[in-house]
């Protein structure tokens, strides 16, 4: 319709919460503008909600004196003690402040249909477009598309029930808002990160993805899993992610280059074998959708918890590309490069996403098919007398990949330190070489890598640094407190290890360096914290180890996406 | 560096060669004198000579241990993985090249303790594989522990008292989990059998499992020595569908027993008893699917078939800039 947009799934951990229990509510968040827009935004200006005690949990996520469109069948639910729950709530809500709007949603819908259940959502989303002046026409056009393999009636009802809530609106409400539409002029996907993700794999051309089911990282595999046949891919659902992650690794070494997708828990597992894929230099992409950690956390919140632990890992020094896409475009586009640089390199890419992109969905440019996706395929020729496995170029620490099949390639890799024949070998040079060779690689990707650009002020007062799932948040901010004269700029990192070249010149140009990330931090102004003491936020250990920068941060673990009010504050705070 | 075009099924004919035992050897084995590993080795390369295997089209794959050391004496491709997943890695490798012969070296604590969890479930995805449990009843590489195969009793660094439980019996868990297509036993000291069992194994489509009772003489040295010592104390299996006893043998071994490795039944009651060791097929069900085969390989698939469907994929997710493009999407 040309709006920007960004969805998010309010889901519960369980599957089936009892019926008006405000732990278990679900919904979805929608937030929408004439342009595009990159994340979930502030607080709500409208609420629908089918019971009242759904929103209770999520006050805090509704702008004061917002009105509220809500269910009022339980006014006279004929159960006493809910029809009073019902009652103090809806007074104690208006008490506060905020406008609450009962609509007869069940009675309006059975007069059309004869489960009211079934058919709320589309009266509800008459609702809005009679709110928003949305073009009718277009949702009619929508509803015949998605329900094109439904018989005709089950169309026509859902219509039915379009109009009846459009119609309700316009009789009853005063309330009219008008954001204007940008006609796009180019094809836009409608999409989550995780789909982006499905995507992105079949456009990188791997053909192996090794899983074991882990929120918020499965429904990747599902999408996977739905498409991949049809490219001669295959989802291997494995019996745990120790052997998702060697299955992976066996169908690189043979000769695949192969994927394994999952979140924190079943990341911590994969530990040993990815190891194993660095040691050996076998090409290998991990997808790590991050969720609330440690040990089991919060499965279905955002957090990004996870990136020392993907830096540093393994035992042993394990170098490996660390990258984490910081939008729903970026998580298609970041499987094509992790491919393209496991096999370069003949190494181990983590991408690391999180749960707010992962279900999000936006509207990303279609991107344009390029056969370059795609990576070429392996030479499969006889491998000459005397040539070595391991022929590290004292550069670029590169070495050739030689798969089974191949005649005279014949070695077998190992874990275990080894020469360049691939022989066991511990002794002290042999060892140094191995570790010096897996180590150059990521300067020669390193020497690659451009320098992201900064967003806002060049140069100033203050730099926020982030990375992932927090870009769009923190650049909206950076907009905002610009607007207000602040001096501030922002980096975003979608490489992580290695760093792109000339991020401490950037810093250099900032007094203050600030970074915001979804994890844990100890306040700086919290008991007992000093500076010996302090843990920071993960990405601000890094940026202070390797710049020597007296990096600040702030960060939280609410579950939820940062918000870009929350960062102006934070920077209004800390500027002042 | 020239590139060949890859070939849908991978598959390239190898020159015509006669490898001698010798070819398929490298290096010299780091195994203790006497120990049972040594006679798997030589047991596997006259099999691999026996058949001609093509050395680039082979693999062994392997996790952590003594045993797991035998790939590298292989001079064909290996994968000397990780402690407990030879497994998994072999199933990716299958799945992605079913045209290589896939052999998998574990030990009992690599296969029936770390590893338990992938062996249940390798037997049930059934690839077609050949697996040596190399069982010497004890860790070996890291200095005479318990294993799960170890006697009750057993004296070891971990119980200086005496194991306090039973075993884990490898061959009754294998013929109890869901898709088992064959089972075998085999002692090092009888070479000729334990070949004949490997021939049979990779004559197999599926998954082959042969634990092989392998001597430990460097923290074991009496454990298997009374049944070494007496043939009364092995019982050989033989059928017409298993294994047909060459003379010399069946002279020396006079415990016997007509067994129709068909016969799920008694492969369970057989494999039950540990006196006299039964040595042979206990097992072997050909028409159990392969979990490679469940997938399509006739398609092909290149950069431009993907890119076609993608592009179709892609539609599903798209809004076009005018509605009319919308609703012929
Ligand atoms: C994750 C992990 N845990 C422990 C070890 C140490 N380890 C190496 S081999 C081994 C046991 C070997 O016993 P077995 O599998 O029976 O092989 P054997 O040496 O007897 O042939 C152990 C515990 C390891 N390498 N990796
Ligand atoms: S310790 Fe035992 S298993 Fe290991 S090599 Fe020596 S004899 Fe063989
Ligand atoms: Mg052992």
């Amino acid at each position: 319709m040309g709006y920007g947009v960004w969805t998010v799934e309010i889901i519960p951990a369980e599957i089936q919460p009892p019926a008006r229990s405000v732990a278990g509510a679900s919904g979805n968040r929608i937030r929408f503008a004439s342009n595009p827009v990159t994340n979930g935004g502030d607080a709500a200006d409208l609420a629908v909600a089918l019971n009242e005690q759904v929103l209770l949990e999520r006050l805090g996520e509704l702008k004061p004196g917002c009105m509220i469109l809500l269910e009022d069948k339980w006014r006279t639910d004929p159960n006493p003690s809910i029809a009073a729950q019902y009652r103090k709530t809806y007074d104690e809500l208006t008490e506060s402040g905020f406008r609450l709007v009962e609509v007869p949603m069940e009675a309006e819908c059975r007069k059309l249909v004869s489960d009211p259940r079934r058919g709320k959502n589309m009266f509800v989303l008459g609702l809005l477009c009679g709110i928003y002046a949305f073009d009718l026409q277009v949702a009619r056009e929508q509803i015949a598309f998605i329900f094109a393999t439904k018989p005709q009636a089950v169309i026509d009802a859902n219509i039915n029930l379009l109009e009846a809530g459009y119609a309700w609106t316009r009789a009853n409400l005063e309330m009219r808002v008008n954001i204007p539409a940008t006609k796009p002029t180019l094809p836009q996907l409608v999409l989550n990160g995780n789909s982006a993700i499905g995507l992105g794999i079949v456009a990188s051309g791997m053909k192996a993805c090794a899983m074991y089911p882990i929120t918020p990282a499965t429904s990747a595999s599902h999408y996977l899993s739905e498409i991949f046949e049809q490219v001669g891919g295959f989802v291997h659902q494995a019996e745990d992610e120790i052997a998702a992650c060697c299955f992976a690794i066996g169908a690189s070494y043979a000769g695949g280059c192969a994927v394994t997708i999952t979140s924190g828990p079943g990341y911590s597992l994969k530990q040993e074998a990815i190891g194993l894929a660095v040691m050996a230099e076998i090409p290998l992409v991990v997808v790590n959708v991050q969720r609330g950690g440690p040990s089991t956390g919060q499965p279905t919140k955002v957090e990004q918890g996870d990136l020392l632990a993907t830096v540093f890992g393994c035992h042993g020094d394990a170098p490996k590309v660390v990258m984490a896409a910081a939008s729903i475009e970026d998580c298609f586009y970041s499987m094509i490069t992790a491919r393209k640089i496991a096999e370069t390199f003949n190494t181990v890419v983590v991408v690391l996403t999180d749960a707010s992109i992962a279900s999000a969905q936006t509207t990303i440019p279609r991107p344009q098919s390029d056969p370059a996706w795609h990576a070429p395929p392996l030479d499969q020729n006889p491998v000459a007398p005397g040539a070595l496995r391991y022929d590290w170029d004292s550069e670029t620490g590169l070495a050739r990949r030689v798969i089974p099949g191949q005649p005279g390639g014949m070695h077998c890799v190992t874990g275990l330190a080894h020469d360049r024949r691939s022989r066991v070998a511990y002794d002290p040079r042999n060892n140094e070489e191995g570790l010096r060779n897996r180590s150059r690689k990521l300067i020669t990707l390193q020497q690659t890598l451009r320098t992201p650009a900064v967003f806002g002020e060049e140069s100033g007062d203050m730099l926020i640094v982030g990375w992932g799932s927090t870009k769009g948040a923190i650049e909206e901010a950076v907009r905002r407190v610009r607007a207000e004269g602040a001096r501030v700029g922002a980096l975003h990192l979608r490489f992580i290890q290695p760093m792109p070249p000339g991020i401490g010149e950037i810093i250099r140009r900032f007094k203050r360096v600030l970074v915001v990330e979804n994890n844990w931090s100890d306040p700086v102004d919290g008991a007992g914290v000093t500076e010996d003491n302090r843990r920071f936020s993960n990405l601000a250990w890094l940026l202070r180890a390797r710049y020597l920068v007296d990096a600040d941060c702030w960060s939280e673990v609410m579950g939820q996406p940062i918000k870009p009010s929350t960062v102006v504050r934070i920077i209004r705070e800390r500027l002042s | 560096m020239s590139t060949c075009t890859l070939i849908p099924d991978w598959c390239r004919i190898s020159e015509e060669a006669t490898h001698s035992i010798e070819d398929y050897g490298r290096g010299v084995p780091r195994w203790c004198l006497g120990c049972g590993d040594h006679a798997i080795l030589a047991a596997v390369q006259r099999y691999c000579r026996d058949e001609q295997l093509p050395l680039e089209k082979t693999v062994f794959v392997s996790g952590i241990g003594c045993s797991s050391r035998f790939p590298h004496y292989m001079e064909t491709y290996g994968f000397h993985g990780i402690h407990g997943r030879p497994f998994p890695i072999a199933e990716g490798i299958k799945m992605v090249r079913p045209d290589l012969n896939v052999f998998v070296s574990t030990g009992d604590g690599d296969c029936c303790s770390i590893g338990t969890a992938h062996w249940i479930h390798a037997i049930r995805y059934n690839m077609d594989m050949t697996v040596l449990l190399h069982d010497n009843e004890i860790y070996g590489l890291t200095k005479k522990q318990a294993s799960p195969t170890s006697p009750a009793g057993l004296k070891t660094n971990t119980t200086p008292r005496g194991s306090r439980l039973n075993p884990l019996n490898p061959l009754s868990a294998t013929l109890g989990v869901a898709n088992v297509s064959f089972v075998a036993q085999a002692v090092d000291w009888i070479p000729d059998l334990l070949h004949d069992i490997i021939r049979m194994a990779s004559l197999h489509k599926g998954f082959s499992f042969i634990r092989v009772l392998q001597r430990c003489p460097a923290y074991l040295p009496t454990e298997f020595e009374a049944q070494t010592r007496n043939p009364e104390r092995v019982l050989l299996l033989k059928h017409q569908d298993g294994l047909t006893l060459p003379p010399e043998i069946a002279q020396t071994y006079r415990n016997q027993e007509e067994h129709d490795p068909g016969d799920i039944h008694r492969a369970r009651e057989i494999a039950s008893a540990s006196d006299p060791i039964p040595v042979g097929i206990l097992y072997h069900n050909p028409a159990v699917p392969c979990y490679e085969d469940s997938v399509d390989r006739d398609r092909i698939d290149t950069a431009e078939t993907t890119h076609a469907f993608l592009e179709q994929e892609m539609d599903k997710f798209t809004i076009w800039p005018t509605s009319s493009e919308a609703r012929r999407a």
